[in-house]
């Protein structure tokens, strides 16, 4: 298929329509409004349903009724709308609902700002909503990475019957790439046997997350445990640029990752530093055991993890690299974004300590 | 080659217009491009920029901080943006709005009047086209035949008319910076 060029919200909107995808409900918010409105023309032309919702809270409790109907059903907003659909999520963990919701994250906390930020981290990978539950969080760093994580969102969030997150900011929203599509979807959706209005299956089917009794909701608990053990074992993805016998690791995902990895190429011209990069494309599960592999490599001396934020997942980079070396950070927040000169600067004053 | 562009003026110039077309153009011509649009409290009157890169190689970072060439329509863009062409870079200056010279010594500095030019060519809204032209007048980094390619799906058939007017801009801006040049 062609190269075509696309912005990144209309090319997800479509990646979620050629994955099957027929059901979207939304609330408008800058930088993701191409996708609702991508989604409004589309959507009547594959037969399928767009609803402008009266808020971010109810356009997520229909998605969660179409989820619960076995159809692929989405969402998407920025940070500030992602926080009110919080508990419709964790009710979705709950009841075990398959959907994507996609997060093109702008500066915060509150309204924020509208420019590209990685703020919502620690909210995407420690679960925003209340319970013990975990998502499967994707963080694509091109046009063309979002719209194949796309259609794996949606077969990740039908295998394990859970709700999976692409997490993106306003830079992949807004930017304009040269993007192969993906192709329509042709082998049949996943059967749904347990979702409601199946109509060959006798008896009812009760899509809830209410189990009031705790040894019950105990045993339920442990039941997603499992499954969250067994996509730790199966769904970790990350990209390893240049690691191996590098001097300083970068640890960067999604936009923030391609500027990293400009100035990974760039402190070897300017400053003859081997500058390997560690991009996780799965923000939970995180590439622990990938990252600890490379950082405990003998020639590298230093970890620095690069974030649109003040610094959150430097956290799971600590983990990861359990003092074996030393970790620092480096980030712009609100909306702001590092430049390749600036990391340079860190990464050239990491030198000097070495 | 990594051309590396900032192109600036107030909203409704077609500053958005010059980037897309630049990288389509690009694109078709089997170049790495990208094309990152500011966005969020934009109006037409207000200000809007937009980066474009286009590339032999694979693109890391859209985020364009040292241009290799800024395109100013309006002054306010050329006291923004001045400072972010590399040395040796160009800076295209829209003369017809911008009332001041480039104050850096250590860059390519070439007035092109667009808004004149336009009106000369016959249709005053085509000064962002005689910009363009003035871009592959400087770095050849698109043909304009890829452009006006370009510019014909864009333009469909009901706006097919348009065609002629918008190369005789392109070429405008491609002659200015030529005779500049040459008389440098």
């Amino acid at each position: 298929m062609a190269k075509v060029l696309m912005k990144g919200n209309e090319a997800i909107a479509e990646a979620a329509i050629k994955a099957g995808c027929r059901f979207f409900f939304g609330y408008p918010i800058t930088p993701q409004n191409q996708i609702p409105e991508y989604m409004s023309k589309r959507m009547p032309q594959v037969g399928g349903c767009f609803l402008q919702a009266e808020s971010e809270v109810s356009a997520i409790n229909m998605v969660y009724g179409a989820a619960g109907a076995g159809a692929r059903a989405m969402t998407s907003s920025s940070s500030p709308g992602i926080s009110l659909k919080q508990e419709g999520i964790s009710y979705a963990v709950g009841a075990e609902l398959p959907l994507v919701v996609v997060n093109m994250v702008r500066g915060g906390p509150g309204l924020g700002s509208i420019q590209p930020a990685q703020s919502d981290y620690y909210q995407a990978t420690r679960g925003g909503g209340h319970g013990d539950y975990r998502l499967p969080v994707f963080a694509p760093s091109s046009v063309q990475e979002a719209v194949e994580l796309m259609a794996t969102a949606f077969d990740v969030a039908d295998k394990y019957r859970n709700p999976v997150m692409l997490l993106g900011d306003g830079m992949l929203g807004q930017i304009m790439e040269p993007v192969e599509m993906i192709q329509e979807r042709s082998e049949p959706l996943p059967k749904k046997p347990w979702a409601s209005g199946v109509p060959e299956k006798e008896g009812r089917s009760i899509i809830n997350s209410l189990y009031i009794n705790p040894d019950e909701c105990e045993v339920h608990n442990y039941k997603l445990e499992r499954k969250y053990q067994e996509i730790t074992a199966n769904e970790v993805r990350v990209q390893l640029i240049d690691t191996e016998g590098a001097d300083i690791l970068l640890v960067a995902y999604g936009t923030m990752a391609r500027i990293c990895q400009r100035a990974a190429k760039d402190a070897y011209k300017q400053l003859g530093l081997k500058v390997g990069l560690v991009r996780p494309i799965t923000l939970w599960p995180y590439p622990y055991e990938a990252l600890k592999n490379a950082a405990e490599q003998p020639s590298v001396k230093h970890v620095l993890s690069v974030e649109m934020s003040t610094g959150q997942m430097v956290d799971d980079v600590r983990l990861a690299v359990c003092g074996a070396k030393p970790v620092s950070f480096y980030g712009r927040t609100g909306g702001m974004v590092p430049t390749v000169k600036d990391i340079l600067a860190k990464l050239s004053s990491i030198k000097e300590g070495m | 080659m990594e051309e590396m562009l900032i192109i600036a003026g107030f909203g409704g110039q077609g500053v958005q217009l010059i980037g897309q077309t630049l990288v389509k153009a690009g694109m078709e011509e089997g170049k790495e491009v990208s094309f990152l649009p500011s966005y969020g409290a934009e109006m037409r009157g207000g200000t809007s920029n937009c980066h474009v890169i286009i590339s032999d190689e694979p693109i890391c970072s859209p985020i364009v901080n040292e241009a290799s060439c800024v395109m100013a329509l309006n002054r306010p863009s050329l006291d923004k943006f001045e400072s972010a062409v590399v040395a040796g870079g160009t800076l295209l200056i829209n003369s017809s709005l911008i009332d001041r010279k480039a104050e850096r010594t250590d860059i390519e500095a070439l007035y092109v009047p667009a808004n004149d030019l336009a009106q000369e060519a016959g249709n005053l809204r085509t000064a962002n086209m005689v910009m363009l032209g003035a871009y592959i007048g400087v770095s050849g980094a698109v043909s304009v035949d890829a452009v006006m390619e370009n510019l014909k799906k864009t333009f469909g058939e009901r706006r097919a008319h348009l065609l002629p007017v918008n190369r005789v801009a392109i070429e405008k801006g491609i002659e200015c910076v030529r005779q500049q040049r040459a008389k440098a």
